[in-house]
């Protein structure tokens, strides 16, 4: 009977995270319709969508497996231009946009996961402050080579170059497809607010069915003691790659989406850089490490708090900060925890919704 | 034939011999202990036997299969699982979930199937779940299985990390001053379970203890460290009477 009350609870935890985001997106969905919305509210619903995604993947590694990684904005720039680079050259060959567009997701997560395994064998030896200099410098040096890099596709085929569009020695038809700092233009749009809510659900539902099953407690047992986890026969490398690559992989899809939002992707600092990188951590941090639902909350107040302070113009950063300092102070403070207790936890639904 | 058969077990760390020479053979069923005073290497000597540390020297034999040199998951499969010293539970987990844990080796479903909550998933987890919980209720922790394991008092939690090291089905079963910080209740129900342990599972039991209370209450023979080297061994009270012991740790 007991064990049947836990289950409920875990599942009934779940069930409120989803029904969150699914009344989320139908009210904004509907005010949209409704044309209530300023189009600029409506063009961040995308970016938004990838917040959640990257700020749910980066609290699987943080939060569950407990492994400080800076470097989560390079596997969403990894993803963005492996499915960029797809859309693009399929561009004419695939009518069907819905089709085309699934192909490059997959096609973003696959290179993303790659990426995600083989930057994770040798950095997931180190721990804490090493490991999260280490994912750094790795993310940057993504964003760096995909500054570097010139694809070309003529009626020889693909032709590639480090140096610049010279260098591709392509035919006269010669078509170039990433161009170094200008990266790629022309993506078709295919991203909607539709399909970021999808994605949405599908990072939720791994994450969360993740994290109750035998993988999820091993992972969670390393972060706990790794010691102990090895002493009774856990493989620590295994399950350690597993999040880390299963995160990397949602980082890619959620590059996809970024990608596809865009008609020019360039890889800068702003967003696939370590301010992005800096910036879902904060999402991850002031939502409750290990917290999902947490994670989306903190990602759309801090996404939408600067576009509904607009109008404050001066002031905005300022509130913004304090907005800041007060989510940690709630979030971690011991005296802000008891009152929360005290005062917020005879409505169960109150309780659920500050969490 | 011997469960654990050690020969001439040894380690360095850098200029310092830890561990020299260690010999010990522990039949099936038997409840021996580990004593010595602060610093001899017995704690070193279950690293050793638990693959924590590589010994340079000596070969372990259990049940006649060599596990010299392997790594700690080989060696848990093989069938040595341990408590520790300061107890190091899951602490962010269950109670139940940290002996689920311990189950992990025993039950196997893919990934896949637990990501998409197949049938494969909710077999195997309904199987964890009621072992884990009969396992629960042999350490008296049933009514406690969904706190979190941190939340536990200091007796419970010792409790819980030998129904952890049970949940691996091991052969041999190492602890590690298991009565440390315990009150003499305490350590008196800790003697008790420990019996028990050894008489429902057919366990084999060594066991690191400085309470004489306790080893001489429960361990049928000993060996004594010193200095990393074995320094007498035998029947308890033999070991316990014998001069070069009372000198080199009991005191006169």
């Amino acid at each position: 009977m007991d064990k049947l009350k836990n289950m409920k609870k875990t599942t009934k935890n779940n069930i409120i995270t989803y029904a969150l985001v699914i009344a989320a997106f139908v009210i904004m969905q509907s005010l949209i319709n409704a044309g209530s919305i300023s189009s600029l509210l409506e063009g961040l619903m995308v970016p938004l969508c990838i917040y959640i995604i990257m700020a749910v993947s980066l609290n699987l590694v943080v939060g569950v497996l407990g492994e400080l990684s800076l470097g989560h904005a390079g596997f969403m720039c990894v993803g963005a231009f492996a499915s960029a680079f797809f859309s693009k050259c399929m561009r004419d060959t695939i009518e069907s946009a819905s089709l085309r567009f699934f192909l490059a997701l997959l096609i973003g997560i696959a290179a993303a996961a790659i990426f995600g395994i083989l930057i994770g064998i040798p950095v997931l030896r180190l721990k804490g402050d090493y490991l999260a200099i280490v994912t750094l410098a790795f993310g940057e040096i993504i964003k760096n080579l995909v500054n570097v890099l010139y694809i070309g596709k003529d009626s020889n085929g693909f032709h590639f170059s480090t140096k610049d569009v010279m260098a591709l020695n392509m035919e006269p038809d010669g078509k170039v497809i990433i161009n170094g700092p200008q990266g790629i233009t022309g993506t078709p749009k295919d991203a909607t607010f539709f399909i970021g809510f999808i994605l949405i659900l599908i990072t939720l539902f791994i994450v969360l069915n993740l994290i109750h099953s035998r993988d999820g407690r091993a992972i969670m047992a390393i972060r706990d003691n790794r010691i102990a986890a090895e002493s009774v026969g856990i493989n620590i490398t295994k399950y350690k790659l597993m999040a880390f690559t299963i995160s990397a992989a949602m980082a890619g899809a959620a590059g996809v989406l970024y990608a596809h939002n865009l008609s020019t992707l360039t890889a800068n600092t702003n967003n696939f850089g370590y301010n992005m990188s800096i910036m879902i951590l904060v999402f991850v941090v002031l939502g409750g490490i290990g917290n999902i639902r947490g994670s989306i909350i903190a990602a759309v107040i801090l996404t939408l708090l600067p576009e509904m302070l607009r109008g404050l113009s001066d002031y905005r950063m300022l509130i913004y900060a304090i907005v800041l300092i007060v989510m940690m102070l709630f979030n971690w403070a011991p005296k802000a925890i008891e009152w929360r207790e005290k005062y917020l936890s005879f409505g169960k639904k109150k309780k659920e919704a500050v969490k | 034939m011997a469960l654990l058969e050690v020969k001439n077990l040894g380690i360095s760390f850098g200029g310092l011999r830890a561990v020299n020479g260690f010999d010990i053979s522990i039949e099936k069923e038997a409840l021996y202990g580990l004593i010595g005073p602060n610093g001899a290497g017995k704690t070193t000597v279950f690293n050793l036997l638990t693959g924590v540390y590589k010994p340079d020297s000596g070969k372990v034999l259990l049940d006649g299969t060599d596990i010299t040199g392997k790594n700690t998951i080989e060696i848990n499969k093989a069938g040595i699982a341990r408590t520790f010293q300061n107890i190091r539970l899951f602490k962010q987990l269950s109670v139940l979930d940290n002996v689920k844990v311990g189950l992990h080796n025993k039950h196997h479903y893919s990934t896949l199937s637990g990501v998409l909550r197949l049938p494969g998933y909710r077999k195997v987890e309904k199987e964890m779940d009621e072992q884990a919980m009969e396992l629960l209720k042999v350490f008296n922790l049933e009514d406690v299985a969904h706190v979190a394991a941190s939340n536990l008092p200091y007796g419970q939690q010792r409790r819980l990390e030998i129904a952890r090291a049970m949940a691996t089905e091991p052969k041999l079963l190492l602890l590690d001053e298991p009565a440390a910080g315990m009150n003499p209740n305490e350590t008196g129900e800790l003697m008790d379970m420990i019996r028990f342990v050894r008489e429902k599972f057919h366990m084999t039991i060594l066991l690191i203890e400085h309470d004489m209370k306790l080893v001489s209450g429960i361990c049928e023979k000993l060996t004594v460290l010193n200095f990393g080297e074995v320094l007498c061994e035998g029947k308890t009270s033999d070991v316990l009477n014998d001069p070069q012991v009372v000198t080199a740790y009991l005191g006169e």
